[in-house]
């Protein structure tokens, strides 16, 4: 792999409460290359937006990164001052929220933000700055963009809008996208479109995206990769195709098994027991050993670290230390 | 939005009309105006002569029309107490008042978003906590307390204020009698509107802080943020923003309530005001008058409230529905 865009090294993620310190990311590392898309999924709470969050430095205070590094094309960039960081946000590092009906200011025309940004972060005037827009919308394919442009949030749909935050998202020609569950909130049938659109303009730009959700199916056909996180902690890393056919870590089977598929014909769908611990109450050892029907000794007293499975796929569990 | 305007401007007739009534049963059915107006010695035959005369046995209908078509020309008949025109007696105190509550309401606005806006930035810290406490006063001190201990600090132990009326005044052209004009007035200005105005700035601030704090927790925030954009740009351009509509709410309602209520700032601080000429006429039973004010109040609020109407459609894009409508 040539030199990663992104590299995340160890990274420590607490949030100081009144019973004690929470450990929302507990020593996360992974890479992501130039032009790669790296999938992240888990279930709700396990530490996917925190990442996303503190990888572009916005983790809400209380929080903060506790520990580890972050490198943005092989420089360190979590220590750095709050203005440094800010000139990063958009012009290098772009990111796209969950819920579009939400992330745009409802008081301003799209046109207005979007200028706002692109001058923000290019050199333009307001005239070019505009052009500049109007081309964006064109490209992420909202139709008649030179007259939709002064329209305001609320006089487009649901899908429209989220064309409009990835443009935002993109206005600086960032090198790497965050895009945090961007369509969750979403009509499953416009969610393919905007997943194609994203991933297009990333492709034709060459850049890295990296792509949260807990929709495998997104994952599928969307990543190159995929890194699998629960309870703050990664289970597995590796390429798309080995992960679903060849999950090493018992809960990312697990994962595997309760996507519905029309080949099976089982009444019920696979599940794994009991539910993620909440972060006040992670078990010592591997913090998925209570609910793993494989767990034995060493699984309850010694956290595992990743282990390589096949070349570069890993997975944090005992069993694939035995196997090799 | 003309059709909103006429919609807003019918609406708010019918409240005056209702008003208006009110003030109406107030100069009917509080005493009987007769006796305010004979001498004891009077016959009854004179007094019934007189009652017709007046009009006073017409229709219910018959006289609150006239009532209305009276007020629609300013004519609210001749005060009790004071023998003068009733209409002329509020105009002539009506700068005073309308004077100290521009003083007190653009203040506390000012000082109020500026404090709000500041304490929401700063949440942690000695300056914040401290303006945070010292509101709280603000909130639970009743008016004439704040306007007695003002006195008591600045005019009496300290001696740097006048305790009380307007100081030398200006009668500018039109009739209009000022007190920005002279040192004296603009001195006298400053405690009254202190008190007048402590309630509303704290009142405001905390509006202000608590709707910021909710914005700024908003997707569109995080996301101004995460597109690099400056925390200046990202606090008073999206944030502040939307935090105006409940606060132009509030402070419009707060500036009707200034007006109206200086009746005790006026009265602690001997201020020459409407507020002072009606607490006057009220222990003279001077009905013309209450009536009057009753009514001019409630004028005031219904245009203030017009007004406010007007300016969310200027800040909030989403209320324009029919301009959108049109486009679709």
């Amino acid at each position: 792999m040539a030199e990663p865009l992104l590299s995340v090294r160890n990274l420590v993620v607490e949030f100081p409460t009144r019973r004690g310190v929470l450990r929302a990311l507990d020593g996360v590392s992974f890479d992501i290359a130039p032009g790669e898309v790296l999938g992240m999924v888990g279930e709700s709470g396990a530490g996917k937006s925190i990442t996303g969050a503190a990888i572009i430095g916005l983790i809400e205070p209380p929080g903060r990164i506790a520990g580890g590094e972050v490198y943005l094309a092989g420089k360190r960039i979590d220590n750095l001052p709050p203005d440094a960081m800010r000139a990063i946000r958009g012009k290098r590092i772009g990111m796209v929220f969950q819920d579009p009906l939400t992330s745009l200011n409802p008081l301003y025309t799209v046109a207005r933000q979007l200028v706002e940004t692109i001058r923000t972060h290019l050199d333009l005037s307001e005239k070019e700055a505009r052009a500049h827009a109007i081309g964006l919308l064109d490209r992420v394919g909202i139709p008649a963009a030179a007259r939709r442009i002064d329209d305001y949030p609320h006089h487009f749909s649901g899908g429209m809008r989220q064309r409009v935050v990835i443009a935002l998202a993109l206005a600086a020609e960032p090198e790497l996208v965050i895009a945090d569950e961007p369509t969750t909130a979403l009509d499953v049938s416009v969610q393919s479109q905007i997943i194609d659109v994203l991933k297009e303009i990333c492709a034709e730009r060459g850049a890295s995206v990296m792509l949260i959700t807990h929709d495998m199916g997104v994952i599928a056909e969307t990543a190159d990769r995929v890194a699998v996180l629960y309870a703050g902690r990664m289970a597995e890393i590796g390429p798309v195709r080995d992960v679903i056919l060849n999950a090493s870590h018992p809960y990312t089977r697990g994962l595997m098994g309760s996507i519905p598929t029309l080949q099976q014909d089982n009444d019920r769908l696979v599940q794994i027991p009991g539910t993620m611990p909440r972060l006040n109450a992670i078990p010592t050892g591997c913090a998925f050993n209570p609910r793993c029907e494989h767990s034995f000794e060493k699984c309850r007293v010694h956290a595992p670290h990743l282990i390589d499975v096949a070349p570069h796929h890993a997975a944090a569990c005992w069993l694939a230390e035995e196997e090799t | 939005m003309l059709a909103f305007i006429i919609r807003r401007v019918v609406q708010s007739a019918i409240v005056m009309l209702v008003v208006a009534l009110v003030a109406f049963a107030l100069f009917r059915y509080v005493g009987d105006p007769i006796n305010s107006m004979v001498g004891q010695e009077t016959s009854l035959a004179d007094r019934e002569a007189l009652r017709t005369r007046l009009g006073l046995n017409d229709p219910f209908v018959i006289q609150f029309g006239r009532f209305v078509g009276n007020a629609l020309q300013g004519n609210f008949g001749i005060s009790y107490r004071l023998q003068q025109p009733v209409m002329e007696l509020i105009l002539q105190r009506l700068p005073a008042t309308l004077e100290l509550a521009l003083v007190s309401g653009l203040a506390a606005f000012i000082l109020g978003v500026s404090a709000g806006v500041y304490t929401a930035l700063n949440r942690r810290g000695v300056i914040p906590s401290a303006i945070m406490a010292a509101s709280l006063i603000g909130v639970s001190l009743p008016t004439f307390l704040i306007g007695i201990l003002l006195i008591w600090l600045f005019a009496v132990e300290l001696q740097w204020l006048p305790s009380f009326g307007r100081g030398d005044t200006v009668t500018l052209p039109g009739g209009w009698v000022t007190g920005f004009l002279t040192s004296s007035g603009r001195q006298s200005l400053i405690l009254p509107a202190i008190t007048l105005g402590l309630f509303q700035m704290t009142l405001i601030m905390r509006l202000v802080r608590a709707e910021m704090l909710e914005v700024l927790r908003t997707d569109y925030i995080k996301f101004a943020r995460a597109r690099g954009l400056p925390n200046r740009t990202v606090h008073f351009g999206h944030a502040l923003k939307n935090t105006l509509v409940p606060v132009i709410t509030i402070t419009g309602l707060q500036l009707g309530a200034i007006i109206a209520f200086a009746i005790i700032t006026e009265t602690v601080f001997q201020w020459p005001g409407v507020g002072a000429l009606f607490i006057n006429s009220v222990r003279a039973v001077d009905v013309p008058v209450m009536a009057a004010y009753l009514v001019l109040i409630a004028l005031i609020f219904v245009i203030i409230n017009l007004i406010v109407d007007l300016l969310y459609y200027a800040v909030d894009p989403r209320l324009r529905v029919e301009r959108s409508a049109a486009r679709h």
